[in-house]
C-alpha cells in the first residue's frame, strides 16, 4: 500500500533545478533508501515533502491525501515527521526537553470548543498536562536508553547519542512515515550497526522509514527498496540487488568505464 | 529635515498636456530637494549595508558615528577658519575639516567594532544587537553631556545665496551636497568593483569562511567595512550639518532612515543602499509637498515605507532572498 | 526622603510589569522587540481618554488598555513576525515612533503635546487610592506584579514556554516537530503588548496626566536593559532589573547629588551595561531558569548556565 508518492515533484531555484519531476514513492511498513551522489538533491526532497520548502510545481500525496505546499508543522501534524542532516537539536533545551517537543501538539485536544480554549484549559491543568506529555516522552527516551541522561543539555551529549537523541524527538510525535537524514553520518561501524538494530525495531514498531544515506553497507543491509537520486532526477528504483547491478547507477557513483 | 526653498504648495498644476510652466518648474525644485536628501541618506545607508553585508548584523549605532562626525567636523571647520572672511581658505578648511572627520570616524567605527561587537561574533543573534543599541546609548548621551543638548550650527564655508535657475531656486550648498554625495558614491564602487581590496570585501560578505581559506585576513576586512562606513556615516552628517544643524541625538532618526533606505535598497547590497537613500529621500519630500503628509509626521514616512517594503519584498528591491539551509 | 523611595518602588513596580512582557517576547521568544513603549502609551492614553472625556472609571479602562494593545500587538505581530530578528527591532522601534508621533499630532482626540491632564484617581469600593499617599498605590501595584509574575511563571512552566523556547532555539525544527510558529511568536507578541498596556494604565492613573514626550524609545531600551541585566528568560530576573534599573535612574536624586551628576549619566549608564552584560554575563544576573525532571514531573529550578 502506497503511503506517500510524489508526481513529477519539481524544485528549482533560478537556474539550478535542484528536483526534476520525481516521482518518488513510499511504501508503507517498508525501509525506503534514497541515495545519491552528493547535491542530487536528496535533502531537498526530503524538505519539499516535509513542507519546509515549497516546490516549484508537481505534487505530494500522503495517504492519498494532497499535501503539496503545506506548512511544515501542518504536515508534521498528519504523521510525517523527519531528523536533519546538521542535527537539529534544542541545544539548550534538556534531554526530556527535546523529546517533550515531539508531544506537544499530540496534547491540549480537549474537548472544548477552539484552540484559545484550549489554551486556557491546558493552563489550567498544567500540572496533569505536564505529566501526561512527561510520560509518553519517557516511553521514547527509555527506547533509546536515554534515561540516565534525561537532564542533561542536549548540546553536552555526545554526537551519536545527539542523533539518536533526535530520532527519539521525531519519534515522540507518533509518526507513520519517518524521514532520516544521513543518521548514520560520522558514525562508527559499531554505534552503525546498532542503529541498524534501532532502525528495524522502529519499523517494526508500524513506522515507515525513508533513508538517506551515504554508508552503503548500511542502506543496502536494511532498505527494502531504494531509490536513487543524481542530478535531481530519479535514475532507479529497485530493490538494493536490482540497484547494486544497475548499470547507470554504477556510473553515477564511479563514472562511465572507459571504452 | 529639510525644508524646500519654495513653500509647500498642496497641489501640483502640471496636467499631462505638460502646459503649467510653474508646475513643473516646482516638480522640478522638489526633484532637487529630494535628491539632495537622498544623497545624504545614501552614503549612510551604505555604512549600514555593507556592515550587513558582511557580518549579516545591524549596526545600530551606525547613527550615532554620523553625529560624532558632524561635531567633529564643525569643530574642526570653526578652528582652523579661525576668523577668515568667506573665500578659499574657508573652503578649503572645510573640505581639510571633513576629510579630518572622516579619518576620525574611521577611527571611532574600527573602535567600536572590536570593542563592542567582535566580542560577540559567536554569541546568539541577539547579543551584538544588544551591544549595538548600548554602544548607541553611551554616544549620543555622551555628546549630548559634553557638547550640551542645544543645536548648534555650521558657519557657512562659502556664500550660500541661492542660484535661480528659471523659476528653479537651489542653493550652492544642495549643489554642495549633491556633488560630494555622488562623488563618494563613485569611488566607493570603484573601489569596491576595481581594486583588490574590494574584492577582498565581496569575497568576505559572500562566504567568510572561504575567504578566510583563500587568505583573506577577514578581520582586517572587518575593520576596513566599518571604516568606510563610518567615514561615509561622517560626510553625510557633515552635509546634513551644513544645511541643518547639528544636536546630540540627530544620529538616531537620521540613522534609522537610512536604515529603512538600507533596507528598501536590499540590505547588503551597495547599488540598493544608493538607490534606496535616493529614493527615500524623493518620497520624503514629495510626500511632503505633493501629498501634504503634514511636517510633524514627516518621519512616519520612512517607517511607513518600511512596513510596507517589509511586507511586499522584504529582501529590499535588489536584493536576494536569503533561504535558510535545512 | 522615604516618599521619593516609595515613588521609586512604585515606578520599579509599573516597569517590572513592562519587563516582565518583555521577557516574553525576548527572553523567552528570542524576538528582539523594541515596542513597550508604544503599547505603554497607547495603554496610558487609553486610560487617560476614557476617564477624563467620557467618565470611565480607572477599574473600567483597564480591560480597555489591556485589549487595545493586545490587538496592536497582534496587528504588529503579524507582519513583522515573519522577518528576521534583526529587521524586527528596527521595525517595532519605528512602531513606538509612530505611536508617539500620532499622540503628538492627533490634537482632536489626544490634546497634542500638552497631553491630558486631570486624570481621576483610581476608587476601589469607594476608598481612593491616592497616588501623593503612596502606601495604598505601591500596595495595588504589588498586587499587579504579583498577579503577573504568577500568571506568566506557569506559563512558562506550561508547553507553550517549551515551545517558545524551541521556536526561539530554532524555528525550523520547532516547525518540524509540529509547532506552528508564527501562532507562538505572535502571542508572544500580544501577551508583552498587553501586559504593557496594563502599566500604561497604572501609570496615567499615577502621575494624574500623560503627554507624548514621555512614551519614547528611551523607555523601550531601559525596559531591555532591565531584562538583559536581571537575565533573559526569568521573570524574577526581570523584576530585579527592574528595580536597579529604576534605582540608577533615581540615583542622584535620592543620594541628594543631582546637582554635579549630569542628566546622561544613567543614560550612559545604561549603555554600557547592555555592553558589558552581553560581552561578560549574557546570561544577566539571574541567568535563565532552567527545571530539572526527577521522577514523573518533579519540578524545582537548577541554577544559572
Amino acid at each position: 500500500m502506497i503511503l506517500l508518492e510524489t508526481e513529477a515533484l519539481t524544485r528549482a531555484y533560478g537556474g539550478v533545478i535542484a528536483v526534476n519531476k520525481v516521482d518518488f514513492t513510499v511504501e508503507g511498513g517498508l525501509i525506503t533508501g534514497l541515495i545519491g551522489p552528493n547535491g542530487a538533491g536528496k535533502t531537498t526532497l526530503f524538505n519539499n515533502i516535509t513542507g519546509l520548502d515549497t516546490p516549484s510545481s508537481g505534487k505530494v500525496f500522503f495517504n492519498q491525501k494532497n499535501i503539496t505546499g503545506y506548512p511544515a508543522h501542518s504536515i508534521c501534524r498528519m504523521g510525517i515527521a523527519r531528523t536533519f542532516q546538521n542535527i537539529r537539536l534544542f541545544k539548550e533545551l534538556t534531554v526530556v526537553e527535546n523529546v517533550m517537543i515531539g508531544r506537544h501538539f499530540k496534547t491540549g485536544k480537549s474537548e472544548t470548543k477552539g484552540r484559545f480554549l484550549n489554551a486556557i484549559n491546558s493552563y489550567i491543568h498544567l500540572k496533569a498536562e505536564e505529566e501526561q506529555i512527561y510520560e509518553r516522552a519517557s516511553d521514547w527516551f527509555d527506547f533509546f536508553d536515554l534515561g540516565s541522561m534525561k537532564n542533561e543539555l542536549a548540546k553536552n551529549l555526545p554526537y551519536g547519542r545527539q542523533r539518536e537523541l533526535e530520532i527519539a524527538r521525531a519519534l515522540a510525535t507518533d509518526p507513520k512515515l519517518l524521514f532520516l537524514d544521513e543518521p548514520a553520518a560520522g558514525m562508527n561501524p559499531q554505534e552503525t550497526d546498532h542503529l541498524m538494530a534501532t532502525i528495524r525495531k522502529i519499523r517494526d514498531l508500524g513506522v515507515t522509514i525513508v533513508l538517506i544515506e551515504h554508508d552503503m553497507k548500511l542502506v543496502m543491509n536494511i532498505c527494502d527498496t531504494i531509490t536513487v537520486l543524481n542530478y535531481g532526477q530519479k535514475l532507479a528504483q529497485g530493490t538494493p540487488h536490482q540497484i547494486k547491478r544497475d548499470p547507470s547507477v554504477i556510473e553515477a557513483y564511479l563514472g562511465k568505464e572507459e571504452e | 529635515m529639510f525644508t524646500p526653498v519654495f513653500s509647500c504648495y498642496r497641489t501640483v498644476q502640471f496636467s499631462y498636456e505638460g502646459e503649467s510652466i510653474v508646475g513643473i518648474a516646482e516638480f522640478f525644485q522638489h526633484l532637487m530637494n529630494g535628491l539632495t536628501l537622498g544623497g545624504i541618506y545614501a552614503l549612510i545607508a551604505l555604512g549600514y549595508t555593507m556592515v550587513y553585508g558582511i557580518l549579516k548584523f545591524i549596526n545600530f549605532a551606525h547613527g550615532d558615528v554620523l553625529m560624532v562626525g558632524a561635531y567633529v567636523g564643525l569643530f574642526l571647520f570653526d578652528l582652523l577658519r579661525g576668523s577668515s572672511p568667506l573665500g578659499l581658505w574657508t573652503i578649503t578648511s572645510f573640505f581639510l575639516a571633513m576629510i579630518i572627520s572622516m579619518a576620525f570616524s574611521a577611527l571611532l567605527g574600527m573602535f567600536i567594532e572590536r570593542v563592542a561587537y567582535k566580542p560577540l561574533r559567536k554569541a546568539t543573534r541577539l547579543a551584538p544587537l544588544l551591544s549595538a543599541i548600548g554602544v548607541s546609548f553611551i554616544l549620543s548621551n555622551s555628546a549630548a553631556w559634553m557638547f550640551g543638548t542645544h543645536s548648534r550650527k555650521f558657519n557657512y564655508p562659502f556664500d550660500n545665496t541661492p542660484l535661480h535657475l528659471g523659476e528653479v531656486v537651489i542653493t550652492p550648498h544642495q549643489v554642495l551636497i549633491l556633488v560630494v554625495s555622488l562623488a563618494m558614491m563613485i569611488i566607493l564602487k570603484l573601489f569596491i568593483d576595481r581594486t583588490r581590496m574590494g574584492k577582498a570585501m565581496r569575497a568576505t560578505s559572500l562566504d567568510q569562511g572561504t575567504a578566510m581559506l583563500m587568505g583573506i585576513n577577514v578581520n582586517r576586512i572587518i575593520s576596513l567595512t566599518f571604516a568606510i562606513g563610518s567615514a561615509l556615516a561622517a560626510v553625510g552628517g557633515i552635509l546634513i550639518a551644513l544645511d541643518f544643524k547639528v544636536y546630540a541625538t540627530m544620529g538616531t532618526m537620521t540613522g534609522l532612515k537610512a536604515f529603512v533606505a538600507a533596507v528598501v535598497g536590499g540590505i547588503g547590497n551597495i547599488s540598493g543602499a544608493m538607490f534606496g537613500g535616493i529614493l527615500l529621500g524623493l518620497l520624503e519630500t514629495f510626500g511632503v509637498a505633493i501629498f501634504g503628509i503634514p511636517t510633524g509626521l514627516k518621519d512616519t514616512i520612512a517607517f511607513g515605507v518600511l512596513i510596507i517594503i517589509l511586507l511586499v519584498k522584504p529582501e529590499g528591491l535588489f536584493g536576494k532572498v536569503e533561504k535558510e539551509k535545512v | 526622603m522615604f516618599n521619593f523611595f516609595l515613588l521609586i518602588l512604585i515606578y520599579s513596580g509599573i516597569y517590572a510589569l513592562m519587563a516582565l512582557g518583555q521577557n516574553i517576547i525576548t527572553g523567552y521568544g528570542g524576538m528582539l522587540s523594541l515596542t513597550q513603549a508604544g503599547f505603554f502609551a497607547i495603554g496610558s492614553y487609553a486610560t487617560a481618554i476614557l476617564t477624563t472625556r467620557f467618565g470611565w472609571s480607572f477599574w473600567g479602562t483597564l480591560p480597555v488598555a489591556f485589549l487595545l494593545s493586545a490587538l496592536f500587538g497582534l496587528l504588529i505581530g503579524l507582519p513583522t513576525l515573519r522577518l528576521k530578528g534583526d529587521y524586527l527591532a528596527i521595525a517595532t522601534l519605528g512602531f513606538g515612533e509612530i505611536v508617539r508621533n500620532v499622540l503628538n499630532n492627533w490634537d482632536s482626540l489626544t490634546n497634542g503635546p500638552m497631553g491630558i491632564q486631570k486624570i481621576p484617581m483610581p476608587i476601589l469600593f469607594g476608598y481612593t487610592i491616592n497616588p501623593y499617599k503612596k502606601y495604598a498605590f505601591l500596595f495595588m501595584i504589588f498586587i499587579f506584579v504579583v498577579i503577573a509574575y504568577l500568571l506568566f511563571q506557569r506559563l512558562a512552566r506550561s508547553r507553550m514556554g517549551r515551545a517558545l523556547t524551541a521556536v526561539r532555539e530554532d524555528e525550523i525544527a520547532a516547525q518540524a516537530m509540529g509547532i506552528n510558529i508564527t501562532k507562538y511568536k505572535v502571542s508572544a507578541f500580544i501577551l508583552g503588548a498587553s501586559v504593557a498596556g496594563i502599566a500604561g494604565s497604572l501609570q496615567a492613573t499615577f502621575t494624574l496626566s500623560v503627554t507624548p514626550g514621555t512614551y519614547t524609545f528611551m523607555v523601550s531600551v531601559m525596559v531591555l536593559c532591565m531584562v538583559v541585566l536581571g537575565g533573559m528568560g526569568n521573570f524574577k530576573a526581570s523584576i530585579l532589573g527592574a528595580f536597579i534599573i529604576q534605582f540608577i535612574s533615581y540615583f542622584p536624586q535620592l543620594t541628594g547629588l543631582s546637582g554635579s551628576i549630569p542628566a546622561q549619566f544613567q543614560q550612559i549608564l545604561f549603555g554600557l551595561i547592555l555592553v558589558v552584560m552581553m560581552i561578560w554575563r549574557p546570561q544577566g544576573i539571574l541567568g535563565r531558569e532552567t527545571r530539572r525532571y526527577g521522577s514523573a514531573s518533579g519540578k524545582s529550578k537548577g541554577g544559572a548556565q
